[in-house]
């Protein structure tokens, strides 16, 4: 079959409509329209932090759930201190709490690629159903830890209740951070861009294909799959610490089992290992949360139908049905 | 009297082991057998509970109730695995994993949509309702340890159904090759429906049991399916005797976890933090020997096929 568009100018439409869509939602005073675009787009960096494992290394993580609500928590935390006046440890040396994203991003991404490490670390001595099994296990420690550790409101979760700053944006106004949350999904995208094709990248494919061959090469499939599991949950990590500014809350539902699955769905929705599989599926998913559930409170039953669908008839997601097989140019 | 309470909290770890073991058994079969990972194993487990209590509600009686919800989990794996479950054995785990995935959101919904939002609350039958006189004097629910022998009558049952009888060495067969026993002319469609239908009755069996002590309600599955995901990684995939031992292991490590933990931090912190760091450790306690086991034999404690 021909394909109708190729995947690159695709990308490129995809883009503009994820800008679009809200700027118009912007000028028609839709401001909740806006904050949809945006829940979108950060659901959609977590795919992207996903896909980086899932679609190039061949890992089937069922548990990045536990980096998106690190990153989360690492955010909630340190703007509690901040709003409370309580410094996060006094001995040896003072470290007080702060509200710039800036910092908080980066300790969110160092906490979770942390994570990332140990949890790769052991999973990846596994692999196969294994790895899916143990990835979701680990996920659910941090799921309980959460709820159970009573300093960080436990089962009722943590709220921030002003959203931090970033220097330059009033991060209150809706379309401005809409605006920031776009700006990183595009620089994370662009860098995944460019990793495929580097040294790296190319690893981590021929990892996934034929790992026997890597080997013979000299190379380790294991510190290529774990850099590769540490960088994805890094990107996750990331995203939870937008939500997590986005909700002005933080609570042990955003490590819960069905975020891990949801993250999952983003990427078969859009597409396995495509650039912008998990960004079309993250919309779709929004899209269809926000049609449906106006609709009928039963919509996660239409949204397994519609998955199951696509899995056992649609294989390739929606960016395979417009732009044809992957290729390897 | 501690030797008692110790005793009552080993029992409670056996009825949460014994539980656990009749999850793992039906998901380690069908691993073993068909290559499957099986997410919506939570929702039969469900399924099987709410029949029950809605049953029992209705006749009266919890014995009927436990039939039904036999029944209804048995018929109904065997349904899914026709309709659905079929067209994913030759997939890869992704899409298997996606695809019960989707099953979970589809059987949540469709039970709230069946039963409504509301718990449901099933009595267990009136001469277990009561207690048990324990040596040492302390009185233990009559139920619980009923659920114990069935357990366990139901694995020796297991086990004698998988060495001693004829679909038992098809599934054995089937688990080392399938492509031949298929040539030897063994239905392999109806052997691999057969088996998934056996582990759904088992899930569902638990979902009946555990009903009578917990709430029946939407995802009471889920908790259980991810440990018993930890019983199979710790026990060893495809292996029924694995699956045992590591679920006696799992259930009477997290119970005297948290049974044992908060009291013996009390002795290095105060009393209230030690009650909060205590349990938090406690809920987490499964999962690093979970990691410990990984990290000495990543095939688990019994590798099936060694």
């Amino acid at each position: 079959m021909r394909d109708l568009i190729t995947e690159h100018r695709l990308n490129i439409v995809l883009a503009l409509i994820l800008l679009g869509g809200p700027l118009v939602a912007h000028f028609a005073e839709e401001p909740f329209l806006v904050t949809l675009a945006t829940r979108a787009t950060i659901l959609a960096l977590a795919g992207v932090g996903l896909n980086i494992a899932l679609g190039l290394g061949g890992l089937v993580s069922f548990g990045h759930a536990a980096f998106f609500g690190l990153g989360g928590y690492a955010v909630g935390i340190i703007a509690s201190h901040h709003q409370n006046y309580e410094p996060l440890m006094t001995a040896p040396f003072v470290i007080n709490g702060t509200n710039q994203m800036l910092v908080l991003w980066l300790v969110a991404v160092i906490v979770s690629g942390l994570a990332a490490l140990v949890i790769g670390a052991l999973s990846l001595r596994t692999s196969g159903v294994y790895f899916i099994m143990i990835t979701l296990a680990f996920a659910q420690m941090i799921y309980y830890f959460a709820i159970s550790w009573p300093a960080y409101g436990g089962e009722d979760g943590l709220s921030i209740y002003v959203r931090n700053s970033f220097p330059g944006i009033n991060t209150l106004k809706p379309l401005d951070f809409f605006l920031l949350c776009y700006a990183v999904l595009m620089v994370v995208l662009l860098a995944q861009w460019r990793m495929t094709g580097a040294r790296f990248g190319m690893a981590l494919q021929a990892v996934r294909q034929n790992e026997g061959r890597v080997a013979a090469l000299g190379l380790s499939p294991y510190r290529i799959r774990l850099a590769a599991f540490v960088i994805s949950g890094m990107v996750t990590g990331l995203a939870g610490a937008l939500y997590a500014d986005l909700n002005r809350f933080v609570s042990p539902s955003m490590i819960s089992w069905h975020l891990s699955g949801e993250i999952m769905v983003f990427i078969i929705l859009g597409g396995v290992a495509r650039l912008f599989g998990p960004v079309v599926g993250a919309c779709l998913f929004v899209l269809f949360e926000h049609l449906f559930g106006s609709f009928t409170t039963h919509w996660q039953f239409f949204l397994g139908a519609a998955l199951l669908a696509v899995v056992l008839f649609a294989r390739g997601g929606f960016i395979g049905l417009v732009a044809g097989r992957a290729r390897h140019d | 009297m501690t030797v008692a309470l110790f005793l009552e909290q080993i029992l409670n770890g056996l009825q949460l082991g014994v539980m656990l073991f009749l999850m793992a058994a039906g998901l380690t079969l069908i691993f073993g057998v068909m290559g499957l990972i099986n997410l919506a194993h939570g929702s039969l487990f469900m399924v099987g509970g709410f029949v029950c209590a809605a049953v029992a509600a209705w006749t009266g009686s919890f014995w009927i109730g436990l039939i039904a919800s036999l029944v209804a989990a048995a018929a109904l794996g065997a349904l899914v695995e026709i309709v659905v479950i079929r067209r994913l054995y030759d997939r890869d785990h992704l899409d298997q994993v996606l695809a019960t995935f989707a099953l979970v959101l589809m059987f949540s919904e469709g039970v709230r949509f069946v039963f409504g939002s509301f718990p449901l609350y099933l009595d267990p039958p009136a001469f277990l309702s009561g207690p048990v006189m324990l040596p040492g004097g302390l009185p233990y629910p009559a139920y619980r340890l009923a659920i114990i022998v069935a357990g366990l009558i139901v694995a020796i049952g297991l086990g004698l159904l998988i060495s001693r009888t004829r679909l038992g060495m098809q599934i054995r067969a089937g688990e080392a090759d399938r492509e031949m026993i298929a040539a030897l002319g063994v239905d392999i469609r109806f052997l691999y429906t057969v088996v998934f239908a056996l582990g759904a009755a088992l899930a569902g069996f638990a979902g009946a049991l555990i009903g009578a002590i917990q709430s029946v309600q939407i995802g009471m599955g889920e908790p259980v399916l991810i440990l018993a995901f930890v019983v199979i990684v710790i026990g060893g995939i495809g292996s029924i005797r694995g699956a045992l031992v590591a679920a006696l292991i799992v259930g009477l490590v997290d119970t005297m976890g948290r049974f044992l933990l908060p009291t013996l931090l009390a002795n290095v912190m105060e009393a209230s933090a030690a009650r909060g760091v205590g349990s938090a450790l406690a809920s987490m306690l499964i999962y690093l020997l979970m990691a410990a086991v990984l990290v000495f034999k990543p095939k688990g404690l019994f590798p099936a096929n060694a």
